[in-house]
């Protein structure tokens, strides 16, 4: 049985995207897979007994190490800020390629807790800061120093010591540009760097409050129980700054999607499903109920997105154990079909999720196709006609085509560059100023003004004469072209429509990242946790790995 | 040192700002971060020439013919190098394409690299009296190593270089005669069980 790829049209739009979960394809998941078996280190810990100083660890293999330098500084409780206006942070973090000299750790002293202040060079490859959770630290060492292991309900509502509120790299504030170490094997996939440093900064995080925990009482002071450590992860805050990225690297984006489409097909044309791999997807499917039952928010937006959820995955389990025979041919299939027609956007794609958790055999591959080289589509075929240009937008914008773009709703939101601190933000055009300074990240209204251009046009010119004439329009004219072969390229939305959600496109990267319990804060900035149940670094040779759905958070 | 991704970015939204279309900014973005990574002086001839734009008006030229000449002012490297790439299939035609008058040449160069690699030919340019060779934009070849590029360049010659050696066959033979000295002679009974062995060249 062949099965279709689902339609770009479907899941393209934010609504579903904002419904996407992490999975097996995810980047924090693929990093830990990818460096299972490099050498853990911690080769420097210098700090004071209020935890304030430096941190080195690495990850080595052969001639290659990763080294996350930390920075962990005295800040003042009025200082502290996930907001992108912050100057100091509790810690602030690099990634280094190489083993760092003492020269080295000098120059980044002065820099790395600046950020994005500070100047960094090509031997730096990520750059992050974070803030502790003031509340859950303190706890976690009053009772650490008085032999105890902190109350668990705490850490549940919570689920981790540190957030992070940004993480830089790819050539920002002097960090390495991306083309010096592409041709790397071990980060062949995706922000493999960015997961990296995350990942050590949780443990460093660990080490702080025992070390913290130990100088405030040192005859009496335990450790943090290795199983709750493994519970936690790192929070992070994040706004607007990431929401353009995916309009801003379209063959990248469709390479996720792609990916994902990909495996749901394969799985989809599983003939006869074993049943160590029924049982399997059933356990993690039941398991992860944990997973929604403690993903605690304030925002009723997402309560009811739970709830809902939960409804739906108690449905679904009771489908799976009650009516369902996984012996019968193309059970995935199946499963899938049955979805469509009775769960929610949120509780299909979550089950899709699982659904890959038996086959590494399909995602491992895929995992390597997940990286893009936007420069080889970059340049506009323009020797092509403006017949062929009509005809792919035709097919590929479809339901874009379909929007009036002179309602005041559908063009009522703008999206700019803050002046103070150079960030992405988003405004309504009529309350305002400053929309003659738009980004163009409105691809949908100049999709269809390009088409209603084209529609002028001769239908056998050139796309180089069109072009000559209408200038205004070539960021999308390039556009057209990429999705024409890579059909998940594009957000099959109206990103500046009075009803966006701004959060939807965050959400959907960071279901990549593998973050879970989305948190959002408003319907522009969320919190979530990373690596929450990870195995700590000196587990990771022989790892579950279905820890995800194995909290006991 | 600003990194290449930075420098992208910020001549982008510089080209912009002085009065681009997006589409065409993301262009010069690409095109200075290109200058910048082959050591020339991207960055310093595009803030001179946009300071320089405030006061003269730079003539665009949007369809590119054999003989290109402005009105009054020098043409816009931008706009003409942007016009270049978008019409590179009709221009490999020309035999030679001959421009009067280019303001901030550099900035037309980077076009031309990136031409290069679009057509898969080599491209010859003559600035003046500086010759340069565009190298698929794999590296440029030109005597402005550590010298500065001029503001203004008078006359410009273009060419598209048919892929051919640039040895002669005498030199390649004598090359491979060498290389011929690490083969081994091969015994007649190991030429009997070689692939294709024992078949007929009617099979």
């Amino acid at each position: 049985m062949k099965v279709e790829l689902r339609d770009p049209n479907t899941i393209m739009k934010l609504s579903r995207l904002g419904s996407f979960h992490q999975s097996k394809l995810s980047f924090l998941r693929s990093f830990l897979s990818e460096f299972k078996d490099w050498d853990y280190k911690r080769d420097l810990f210098n700090l004071d007994q209020n935890g304030y100083g430096e941190a080195v660890y690495s990850f080595k293999k052969k001639d290659r190490v990763y080294s996350l330098i930390c920075f962990a500084n005295e800040i003042k409780d009025e200082e502290r800020s996930d907001r992108v206006i912050a100057t100091k942070w509790d810690a602030a973090f690099t990634l280094h390629d190489g083993v760092p000299s003492k020269d080295d750790i000098e120059r980044l002293k002065n820099e790395v807790p600046k950020q994005e202040v500070g100047r960094l060079s090509f031997k730096e490859l990520t750059l992050s800061r974070a803030n502790k959770s003031v509340r859950v630290f303190n706890h976690v060492v009053e009772c650490l120093s008085e032999g105890k292991q902190p109350d668990l309900n705490l850490l549940s509502k919570v689920g981790y010591l540190y957030r992070t509120t940004a993480v830089y790299g790819s050539g920002k504030f002097g960090l390495a540009d991306r083309f010096r170490i592409k041709n790397r094997e071990e980060i062949n996939g995706p922000f493999r760097l960015e997961m990296m440093l995350v990942y050590l900064v949780r443990q460093f995080t660990f080490d702080q409050v025992n070390h913290v925990a130990h100088y405030k009482n040192p005859k009496k002071a335990v450790k943090l129980d290795k199983q709750i450590c493994k519970n936690l992860g790192i929070g992070n805050s994040t706004g607007l700054g990431m929401a353009p990225f995916i309009v801003n690297h379209p063959t990248l984006l469709n390479n996720w999607i792609l990916s994902r489409e990909t495996a749901l097909k394969k799985i989809r044309e599983i003939k006869i499903v074993e049943n160590e791999d029924s049982e399997l997807f059933k356990d993690c499917v039941k398991k992860s109920l944990k997973n929604i039952t403690s993903w605690n928010t304030d925002s009723e937006y997402q309560q009811n997105k739970i709830k809902l959820l939960l409804k739906d995955v108690e449905n679904f389990i009771d489908y799976i154990e009650n009516n369902f025979n996984f012996k019968t041919e193309y059970p995935f299939n199946t499963i899938y079909m049955w979805l469509e027609r009775n769960v929610c956007e949120e509780c299909i794609e979550y089950i899709v999720s699982i659904m890959m958790e038996p086959y590494n055999n399909i995602t491992e591959p895929l995992v390597s196709n997940m990286s893009s080289d936007e420069d080889k589509y970059f340049n506009i075929p323009t020797n092509r006609t403006v017949q062929e240009l009509i005809v792919i937008i035709e097919a590929r914008y479809s339901n874009i085509l379909k929007i009036n773009f002179d309602q005041k709703e559908n063009n009522q939101n703008f999206w700019f560059i803050s002046k103070n601190k150079e960030e992405p933000r988003l405004a309504d055009r009529f309350e305002e100023h400053g929309s003659e300074l738009e980004q163009p990240l409105a691809i949908a209204r100049d999709i269809k003004k390009l088409y209603e251009k084209l529609l002028l046009e001769k239908n056998n010119s050139t796309i180089a004469k069109f072009l000559s004439l209408n200038s205004e329009l070539r960021h999308v004219v390039r556009r057209a072209f990429i999705i024409e072969k890579f059909p998940y390229s594009e957000i099959q939305d109206n990103t500046i429509s009075k009803s966006i959600v701004p959060i939807d496109m965050l959400r959907l990267k960071l279901s990549f990242f593998g973050a879970l319990k989305f948190d959002p804060r408003s319907d522009k900035w969320l919190r979530i946790c990373m690596f929450q149940g990870a195995p700590l670094p000196n587990e990771l040779r022989n790892y579950d790995e279905q820890w995800v759905y194995k909290t006991s958070n | 040192m600003r990194s290449l991704s930075e420098i992208e970015t910020a001549v982008k939204r510089a080209s912009r700002a002085v009065g681009f279309s997006w589409g065409n900014s993301e262009e010069v973005g690409k095109s200075i971060r290109l200058l910048e990574l082959f050591g020339l002086q991207g960055i310093k001839n595009l803030n001179q020439y946009y300071a320089d734009k405030q006061k003269k008006q730079f003539e665009d030229l949007n369809l590119i013919s054999e003989k290109n000449e402005p009105s009054s002012e020098a043409y816009c490297p931008i706009i003409l190098g942007i016009s270049f790439l978008d019409q590179i299939k009709s221009l490999e035609n020309f035999e030679i394409i001959r421009f009067e008058k280019i303001a901030y040449p550099v900035i037309f160069l980077s076009f031309l690299s990136r031409a290069s690699e679009i057509s898969g030919k080599k491209i010859y340019a003559k600035f003046d009296k500086n010759e340069i060779l565009l190298n698929l934009n794999l590296n440029i070849c030109s005597s402005f190593f550590n010298q500065e590029f001029p503001k203004l360049v008078d006359k410009v010659e273009i060419k598209f270089l048919n892929n051919q050696d640039n040895f002669t066959e005498i030199e390649w033979n004598s090359l491979y005669k060498l290389a011929e000295n690490t083969f081994v002679e091969e015994s007649e009974s190991l030429k009997q069980g070689a692939a294709g062995a024992g078949l007929t060249d009617n099979d």
